[in-house]
């Protein structure tokens, strides 16, 4: 029933999806916390670019700036992020996208986070004399991040399920090695299961986890 | 009061603070400044400020009636056929998880948290394939309707949380108050809970008919549908390779479509939250995105 199986790298191309999601989960919740930190500083400009970067990302589709790194950053404008294989540049590339459009969704959930720090603990850190990026670091951001995990794992699991797009500019993942399995194979519900479990097991487990995490380390009011 | 929160972080500025902010000011200019030189300078290098790579969007109205306004219309004809599929398809799969029978309530999740927990693209290479073989709509056609059963299988799901939420955050005296009239479990759902839950969310139906205009796009780049994203590469193939100038109409309009969907969306919650005729429950536009982690509600009703 399996033999259609032989041939094709089924956790080679899962293992992509995760490496995609990995890293651009590291770099959305740097750029995103960097956004959010921006967006509420007290200096204007920084605020600014904040609210217009996100009001701007998260509005033009992921697929948009995924085929954009490829087809204008890459084939148009030669950027290359140091890497000199197709493959490696589409990764790098898909990667840079995902971070790009992820860290508006985290600058969005940290900063409803930092709306959850009640007035009273901004005021005693302000009365002892902290200055804003101490007030952000040692007293709003631990307890903003702890009240945010929740919203968070929805934002990752999203970006589980977006490093898809990534097949849109070759990037070896699980879709694009669903579409070719189709299109080489008449064994189209198997297929389809496979990869719907294979995302299944990806995304299911990442938000049963992240939930206890959140209810465990949310601050009691 | 939830405008000026932000100000709560930081004092109001005296003399060092002012110059300190003054500082960052400068100093983030620069940087700013550092990055728009260099995508002007790498932009100017492969040709692509010339005028006569911009000047069709702006002299020419073919590049209008041959490419973009029919691709937009594609984009948009699909989103609202998705928004209005999904729609009763969710309401229903949403009614079902609230049922007092455990075997529906049960069936009903396993389905939500099933479409929820997979891609959208791998929905739409499904119904695209399921489409080619198991039926004979013609390859021109093909694309949008597995855009849509895509987006339709996905969005009922989302939908159907957002119905439950909007049920759940009517206030329990309308129950009450309905079976007190002796109004059975259906009358009550059908006149009482359900008229006042598509009310309530409203502002949320619209926020998400942003990620349908947004999902679209998919299509286009995997499946060959022809809307906005997929007119980027004949248009830069006959208008001289303005792949930047192409990238950058498609990208404004989306903004403009999205951001117009937004602002409907906030100024309807607003308006709803100030109403005095309903209850006042209302799912707000922000409210999808955090609409329970996929399996968090497996074990509950």
């Amino acid at each position: 029933m399996f033999d259609f199986l032989q041939g094709y790298d089924l956790l080679g191309a899962f293992w992509v999806t995760v490496q995609l999601t990995v890293y651009s989960a590291i770099g959305s919740l740097i750029w995103g916390t960097l956004l959010a930190a921006m967006r509420v500083s007290p200096v204007p400009l920084m605020r600014g670019f904040g609210t217009a970067y996100v009001n701007i990302v998260r509005n033009i589709p992921l697929t948009v700036i995924i085929v954009f790194t490829s087809l204008g950053l890459f084939q148009t404008l030669g950027v290359s992020l140091g890497a000199d294989r197709f493959t490696t540049i589409n990764f790098r590339l898909a990667v840079l996208g995902l971070t790009a459009y992820t860290s508006a969704f985290v600058c969005e959930a940290v900063r409803s986070g930092i709306n959850t720090v009640p007035l009273g603990q901004v005021e005693a850190a302000r009365a002892i004399g902290l200055s804003f990026p101490q007030v952000l670091r040692v007293i709003v951001l631990p307890q903003a991040f702890r009240s945010v995990v929740g919203p968070l794992a929805n934002v990752l699991i999203a970006l589980t399920k977006n490093t898809t797009v990534a097949a849109a500019i070759g990037v070896a993942e699980a879709a694009l090695l669903m579409r070719e399995m189709i299109e080489n194979e008449a064994q189209l519900i198997l297929i389809s299961a496979i990869f719907a479990f294979g995302f299944i097991c990806l995304t299911l487990p990442t938000g049963l986890f992240l939930g206890w995490v959140a209810k465990k380390v949310a601050v009691k009011r | 009061m939830k405008k000026d929160r932000p100000t709560v972080l930081y004092d109001v500025p005296g003399p060092r603070a002012r110059r300190r902010n003054l500082l960052w000011t400068l100093l983030f200019l620069v940087a700013l400044a550092a990055v728009v030189w260099w995508v002007v300078v790498s932009l100017a290098d492969k040709n692509q400020l010339e005028w006569a790579k911009w000047a069709p969007f702006f002299t020419d109205a073919r590049v209008w009636e041959t490419y973009i306004l029919p691709a937009l219309k594609n984009t948009v004809i699909a989103a609202a056929l998705a928004m209005v599929i999904a729609l009763p398809l969710g309401a229903l799969l949403g009614i079902f998880r609230l049922s007092d029978h455990r075997w529906l309530r049960g069936a009903a999740g396993t389905v939500v948290e099933f479409f929820r927990a997979i891609p959208v693209l791998i929905l739409m290479l499904f119904a695209n394939a399921a489409y080619s073989e198991f039926t004979d709509i013609s390859p021109d056609t093909r694309p949008m309707y597995a855009v849509v059963t895509g987006l339709v299988l996905y969005n009922a799901s989302v939908l159907a949380e957002v119905v439950r939420a909007g049920i759940l955050s009517l206030p329990t005296g309308q129950t009450d108050a309905a079976k007190a009239i002796g109004m059975r479990k259906g009358q009550t759902m059908a006149y009482v809970l359900l008229p006042q839950a598509v009310t309530a969310m409203l502002p949320a139906l619209v926020s998400q008919l942003v990620v349908i205009v947004k999902d679209t796009a998919l299509g286009g780049a995997m499946l060959g549908f022809s809307e906005l994203l997929a007119s980027v590469r004949p248009m830069s193939a006959n208008y001289g390779a303005n792949t930047i100038a192409c990238f950058t109409v498609v990208a404004v309009i989306f903004v403009l479509l999205n951001f117009a969907l937004t602002t409907f969306a906030s100024w309807l919650e607003g308006r709803l939250r100030r109403g005095k005729k309903s209850t006042g429950a209302v799912v707000g536009a922000e409210a999808v995105e955090d609409l329970a982690t996929p399996g968090e509600h497996l074990d509950k009703p």
